[in-house]
């Protein structure tokens, strides 16, 4: 297999999970002006900074605004981080690596790019832009439906999964990252209603309400949803369960290479990190700093994957 | 529908009544309903856009990816006509083989008096590089396109023969694909010649061509420019069906003595390489330094036989629209036969005499660039208004050597499907040849490409030509 198509797939799943992420935090910006005018202003602020598009924004926009965030984050020609720039940049690499997909993969992922195309080619009006959403989530689910009912698992399988998992704990670290505040254990001594609501965002930042509720039993406690974003290995979004994945798929290319590379070093350091702490542990270490640590390793994991597998020369 | 009774149209000949090989399928066309195949027609658009069968238009930045017009009446042959065809075609790339090989080494045909030398020496696409090089099994252009154009019923006419980079064989496997899934009925009521083989027979034809450096089962690649050339879509969809890589220039490299891939394990050599770039850019340090398509030192390694590149580099010299005139001595000089297909007669502009004659007619004939292609940069005298003319009259007159001009042919026409029924449109063929140590593979039908417009003689897609399905039928 070429390093290129390695690297093409990699990125390929990277931007559809990272354009379905941002569907989900647009999902929950939206929730939070709709019932909370007053504190929409900086929910859109933390949202253009989980997406590292704030400063692209401010320096066209100005100031927060949610419906103008709305249409920077869908599909202003001004964000290369956009949903439709992102759902581009998948359908570029599909292209790219396309002998290496199925006909079902590519077909989904052009289907998706064909649809939303059409579909953002003019502004969306609110009460269009839940069924947008739906669908955008949507159609990023078909192309991992295809994947996962059509492709030999080989490495080709496992670069693709590396990079939906790679990009979904970036993802989920970044709203943490951005919300940390709200989840120290001191805040609940505070308990005012407004942060009620933060906690019940992050958790629709990561379609993850219903599963913590049924978890939890409708207790909501910041401690616990911190813990359940971080470690806990059952949620699909959650640090650990991604690192699981991201430790499996490199043992499997360690496997069928018969090479063990760097990268399968710093994963593995890294899993080791998500099973060794416990929440105390990591409030005893500082949640900013924990979340800090894991973003800057996180980016030496993935350069270190482009080096070991020869994305680029 | 009567036939324009001035173009011998393949359907319905000079007359009303079908001819032989269209009666079964007009006995099912005449019960369908317009309404249906039109909606038929919608139904093959979506399918083609969603596979991605699409091609980049140059210099045209709204529409970076466009469709070829498919239209759903096929083309048909009859087996004995195609038997006829097939074998004027073998003949002709025997012949250029032979032709390739000689020019690169002892150029007998021009010591015999039969090519003057300066049809060698003085064309661009003769490339120095390659004298003395006798690649594998002394193949020099593996995959060829020989366009072909029809004027009646026994009269086919070679109209180019594409050595270097013929393009167009994804939407043959294509249009025969859509038509399966659209009128699987026809195909139970009508045997056709199947095409669905060629990707295999490619893969065995490149791989009998492994250079000596190869050991064990040949590695096969196809190297491309990459996404945003115009036939990207067919450079993946060859590379998918033959399990081959699907390589650009900065995947490649040269290590030790061979040309490698980097893939996720190191470099790989690679022993067969089916480019589709031209040789201009194949290697910045032989060739065009500016290139980034290309391998730096590929030639090197081709000259030691380290690889085998398909086609061979400098194979436009037996294309090249000059030496084409010259095609019927040709196929003489190295098979010893008069030539089964015949070739447009044509007017080198180079020659003064024929430069007055070309000047003097040119609202009533064709005038080709000699290294043109693809449809640009020429005139069809008799659609081009005086302006036009007026304003080629100039370029000829500035660089007469560039320029060969031919009449212009009636060529056959077959119906497309309008909304008001059966049309008539002017249309040519693109059979694609195979060519390995041992055999010719030539795969029955090829491309039709089809001029949309009424009357027009153009069928280049880059110049809004459509495509047909082309059905051979069994014996």
């Amino acid at each position: 297999m070429l390093g290129k198509t390695a690297g093409g797939l990699f990125w390929m799943f990277r931007y559809l999970e990272r354009a379905e992420n941002t569907a989900r935090m647009i999902d929950a910006g939206l929730r939070i002006s709709l019932t909370r005018s007053s504190a929409a202003e900086s929910e859109w602020t933390s949202i253009l900074s989980s997406t590292g598009a704030r400063a692209a924004y401010e320096a066209t926009h100005g100031a927060p605004d949610g419906p103008k965030v709305i249409d920077f984050l869908l599909r202003d020609p001004n964000n290369p981080g956009s949903i439709m720039a992102g759902i581009e940049s998948a359908r570029m690499n599909a292209r790219v690596v396309r002998t290496a997909l199925t006909r079902e993969v590519w077909e989904a992922v052009n289907e998706c790019y064909m649809v939303l195309k059409r579909l953002l080619a003019q502004p969306i009006e609110d009460r269009d832009l839940p069924r947008v959403l739906q669908i955008i989530r949507q159609r990023s689910a078909f192309v991992r439906g295809a994947l996962h009912g059509t492709m030999v698992r080989n490495d080709i399988y496992n670069f693709a999964r590396i990079g939906t998992f790679y990009e979904r704990a970036d993802n989920t670290a970044r709203i943490i990252d951005q919300k940390y505040y709200i989840l120290l254990p001191s805040v609940k001594l505070v308990g005012s209603p407004s942060d009620n609501v933060q906690w019940d965002t992050i958790l629709r930042a990561t379609s993850t309400t219903r599963a913590y509720q049924t978890l939890h039993e409708g207790d909501v406690d910041p401690r616990a949803i911190a813990r359940f974003l971080i470690l806990d290995g059952r949620l699909p979004r959650s640090l650990a369960f991604c690192y699981g994945k991201i430790g499996d798929n490199l043992g499997y290319l360690e496997q069928e290479y018969g090479m063990r590379h760097t990268c399968q070093s710093l994963a593995d350091a890294l899993c080791a990190k998500f099973r060794s702490h416990d929440m105390n542990a990591i409030f005893d270490y500082g949640l900013h700093e924990f979340i800090s640590d894991f973003l800057r390793d996180s980016a030496a994991l993935g350069r270190q994957i482009e080096i070991d597998y020869r994305f680029i020369e | 529908m009567a036939a324009d009774q001035k173009y011998f149209d393949e359907m319905f000949g000079h007359g009303t009544a079908a001819r032989a090989p269209y009666v079964d399928y007009c006995n099912w066309f005449k019960d369908e309903d317009t309404a249906r195949l039109l909606s038929k027609s919608e139904e093959a658009e979506a399918l083609f856009r969603l596979i991605g069968v699409t091609f980049n238009v140059y210099g045209d930045p709204d529409a970076t990816e466009r469709l070829i017009p498919f239209d759903l009446v096929p083309r048909i042959i009859a087996a004995r006509e195609w038997a006829k065809v097939a074998k004027g075609i073998e003949q002709r790339v025997r012949a250029l083989n032979a032709f390739l090989h000689d020019i690169y080494h002892r150029q007998e045909i021009v010591r015999a008096g039969r090519l003057p030398a300066e049809m060698i020496a003085r064309n661009d696409a003769f490339l120095p590089e390659m004298i003395g090089v006798s690649p594998p099994g002394d193949i020099y252009t593996h995959i060829v396109g020989t366009d072909l154009v029809r004027t009646g019923d026994n009269e086919f006419f070679v109209l180019e023969d594409n050595a270097r980079t013929p393009s167009g064989v994804s939407y043959m496997l294509e249009n025969r694909e859509t038509m399966l899934h659209m009128f699987p009925e026809l195909f139970s009521k009508i045997k056709v010649q199947s095409v669905s083989q060629y990707p295999r027979a490619l893969r065995k034809s490149l791989a009998a061509c492994a250079p000596d450096a190869c050991d064990g089962r040949p590695t096969i690649a196809v190297l491309t420019p990459g996404i945003h050339n115009s036939a990207y879509y067919e450079h993946a969809f060859l590379a998918d069906q033959m399990s081959a890589e699907l390589v650009e220039g900065h995947d490649l490299r040269v290590v030790d003595g061979r040309v490698a891939m980097r893939t996720t394990r190191g470099y790989k050599p690679i022993d067969v390489l089916y480019r589709r770039v031209d040789d201009e850019y194949l290697d910045p340090l032989n060739f065009n330094p500016d290139s980034v398509l290309g391998v730096p030192g590929i030639m090197d390694v081709y000259r030691a036989g380290g690889i085998t590149i398909a086609n061979a580099p400098g194979t436009g010299i037996a294309d090249d629209k000059a030496i084409y005139s010259y095609m019927p001595d040709i196929v003489e000089f190295y098979t010893g036969e008069k030539a089964i297909l015949k070739n447009v007669p044509t007017h080198r502009c180079s020659d003064p005499d024929a430069l007055k004659y070309v000047l003097d007619n040119l609202a009533e004939l064709v005038v080709k660039e000699v290294h043109g292609s693809g449809g640009y940069g020429m005139l069809v005298g008799p659609a081009a208004s005086k302006k036009e003319i007026e304003a080629f009259r100039a370029k000829l007159e500035a660089s007469p050597g560039n320029y060969i001009a031919q009449p212009t042919l009636a060529l056959s026409t077959v119906p497309i499907l309008t909304d008001a029924g059966l049309a008539p449109r002017h249309v040519d063929l693109r059979p694609f040849v195979l060519v390995s140590p041992d055999r010719i593979d030539i795969t029955p039908g090829g491309l039709t490409r089809v001029a949309l417009t009424e009357g027009s003689l153009v069928v280049n897609s880059s110049q809004g030509g459509g495509t047909k399905d082309t059905w051979v039928l069994e014996e």
